[in-house]
């Protein structure tokens, strides 16, 4: 799994960009979102995902079930 | 206003001759409003014969460090800054309004080269802004590449323009250095709280060191940081205004030990602020129901807190995009799009002999106002009353009833006029629409107030006033306010005296919550 950003959600405040380890976040059409790809869910980096701490809005920066969950090399 | 109305009236100021006025000023050097105490108001109270000059400099034509200033000399803010790294709960980062008006609020995010030609646009268009700010949306130190390279840029381009921020302090003690290093002068702080048990009431958590700290432990924290910075602000000549919001039953009775702490650290100038707290803005004390305080517990507050430090009555809870007076808001002129049509023409000599004359009026305004003393001093009496002016600036009574879109409020005794606070209120008169509905909210607005002082009156609202006790007075229409006010109280104690008039204490009065539409 990756984390992904609820773009109704988002105010676009860019908070969560450089605190991002793996550079997986970017700006887009007026909202943030996140390359799925590059996140690692901050594991080997952070105790906590760091969108996730950020981000004034709650629920925003939330799991992308889609994606299997991220494995440490 | 328009550029051409405030230049009519610099010069419509100058009635002296210059040679008396400037031989005046030389005698008078500084501002001269007293206060209480004896102390005088140049923004706050400090007499400038008790003020460093070098401070004085520094404060003259900053409408948010000088009270004086802030009739004459305008500021801008630019909202390069929306990142936040802490929570409040008196702010919900969801909740955006172009008629809304209160701090971290936008219409348009900018980056840095845009603001700088907004600048640019704002300082050829409104000579008189003297300061340029950023204050958000979030944190400008939560985004210190934004905000100093914003300020980079405008040095630059326009050296004479004062820079300034506002923060929550989190970051503060590692941006010190470069902050000295812009050559920024003016710091404000919000500090809420002294104590991390008052605190965690007031922050629900806080980001830091790539952790997200909550309860106490982010009070903690913030409380530190927001100290450290203080300190070191202050160790280096940077002058500090602290910013604190009065919420009722949480900091209220606290703020006196802030300001304690902040005055024993250094800080220039205390602003205490009431709490907006609307449901509809979605904030956590605007849904569980935290009240703001009335104006006179806001008021008791600061007097309480005024002694040997200066106390700002003046702020206006702008938003991180306002433009103009404290009081008006132009930012609707200078949206991205306007900004990039203008033809901008940079006139620094332009705006400095425009700036002089404004500083001139200043002057003028303060001198009036010593006249009139004359003959008040003498009296006793420890009668106080409050009166509400309708102005747009230039420190006089110019604006119609129906227009005015707030009221400045000013205390009358036999120390003279003091300027101690302002009502925002709806625009009452907009064309024929909702005019019955609103003049008892204005009325509510000020309602501790014993006469309304306005350059025109309609019959009906003059009526509605008379019946809630409130002197509708247009007789000093255009004239400086406190000169006017002077007079005003003269004439009332004589009132007084002669039985003509009953002196009644008068009740308390709102201070306006919801979202303020803008004209």
């Amino acid at each position: 799994m990756a984390f992904k950003i609820i773009s109704s959600q988002c105010t676009a405040c860019s908070a969560c960009e450089p605190e991002c380890p793996n550079n997986a976040i970017r700006e887009k059409d007026g909202t943030f979102i996140i390359k799925p790809e590059k996140c690692s869910e901050c594991i080997g980096y952070f105790d906590e995902p760091q969108c996730v701490a950020v981000c004034p809005v709650d629920d925003t920066c939330v799991i992308d079930n889609s994606y299997p969950r991220y494995v440490a090399a | 206003m328009d550029n051409q109305a405030s230049v009519a009236s610099v010069e419509s100021s100058q009635g002296k001759p210059l040679d008396q006025v400037l031989q005046q000023i030389a005698e008078h050097k500084g501002c001269g409003t007293s206060s209480e105490g004896g102390k005088a108001s140049c923004g706050s109270s400090t007499a400038p014969e008790d003020m460093d000059p070098a401070i004085w400099e520094k404060v003259k034509n900053h409408p948010c460090y000088s009270e004086e200033a802030h009739h004459h000399f305008a500021r801008m803010h630019v909202a390069v800054a929306p990142a936040c790294n802490i929570q409040c709960n008196y702010c919900n980062r969801k909740y955006d309004c172009a008629n809304e008006s209160r701090p971290g609020v936008v219409s348009e995010k900018l980056t840095p080269e845009q603001a700088s030609r907004k600048v640019l646009a704002v300082a050829s268009t409104i000579p008189q802004m003297t300061v340029l700010g950023i204050a958000g949306p979030g944190d400008p130190l939560a985004n210190p590449e934004k905000t100093f390279k914003t300020f980079e840029l405008v040095a630059e381009t326009a050296p004479d323009i004062k820079l300034c921020v506002s923060t929550n302090g989190l970051a503060l003690p590692e941006h010190v250095e470069r902050l000295s290093q812009f050559n920024i002068d003016h710091v404000t702080i919000t500090i809420n709280m002294v104590d991390p048990e008052v605190g965690q009431h007031i922050y629900p958590w806080i980001f830091w060191k790539n952790k997200r700290w909550k309860g106490i432990d982010a009070a903690r924290i913030l409380h530190e940081h927001q100290m450290r910075g203080l300190e070191m602000l202050t160790e280096r000549g940077i002058l500090c205004k602290v910013n604190s919001v009065m919420i009722p039953g949480i900091n209220d009775k606290h703020l006196v030990e802030v300001n304690k702490a902040v005055k024993s650290r250094g800080a220039f100038l205390h602003n205490i602020m009431p709490l907006i707290s609307a449901p509809e803005h979605g904030t956590v004390f605007g849904l569980n129901g935290q009240r703001g305080p009335t104006a006179q517990e806001l008021k008791a507050l600061q007097d309480s807190c005024e002694g040997e430090m200066n106390m700002m009555r003046h702020c206006r809870q702008c938003r991180a995009d306002a433009v103009g007076l404290l009081g008006e808001d132009r930012s609707s002129e200078f949206s991205t799009e306007k900004v990039m049509e203008m033809d901008i023409q940079y006139d620094a000599e332009g705006r400095k002999a425009y700036q002089e004359k404004v500083e001139e009026e200043r002057q003028a305004t303060v001198l009036a106002k010593q006249a009139e003393m004359a003959g008040l001093e003498a009296e006793f009496s420890d009668l106080k009353v409050l009166i509400a002016v309708a102005t747009k600036g230039h420190g006089r009574v110019n604006e119609h009833f129906g227009h005015a879109q707030e009221f400045q409020i000013y205390e009358l005794s036999t120390q003279g006029s003091k300027f101690v606070g302002h009502r925002r209120v709806d625009l009452y008169c907009q064309g024929g629409y909702g005019e019955e509905d609103t003049l008892p909210t204005v009325i509510r607005a000020i309602n501790d107030c014993v006469a309304v002082f306005v350059a025109k009156i309609g019959g009906c609202p003059k009526d509605s006033l008379k019946a809630a006790g409130i002197d509708p007075v247009d007789k000093y229409a255009h004239e400086f306010i406190e000169q006017s006010a002077v007079k005003y109280f003269k004439e009332y104690l004589a009132k007084v005296k002669s039985g003509e008039v009953v002196h009644e204490v008068r009740g308390d009065a709102d201070i306006r919550q919801g979202a303020y539409i803008a004209a």
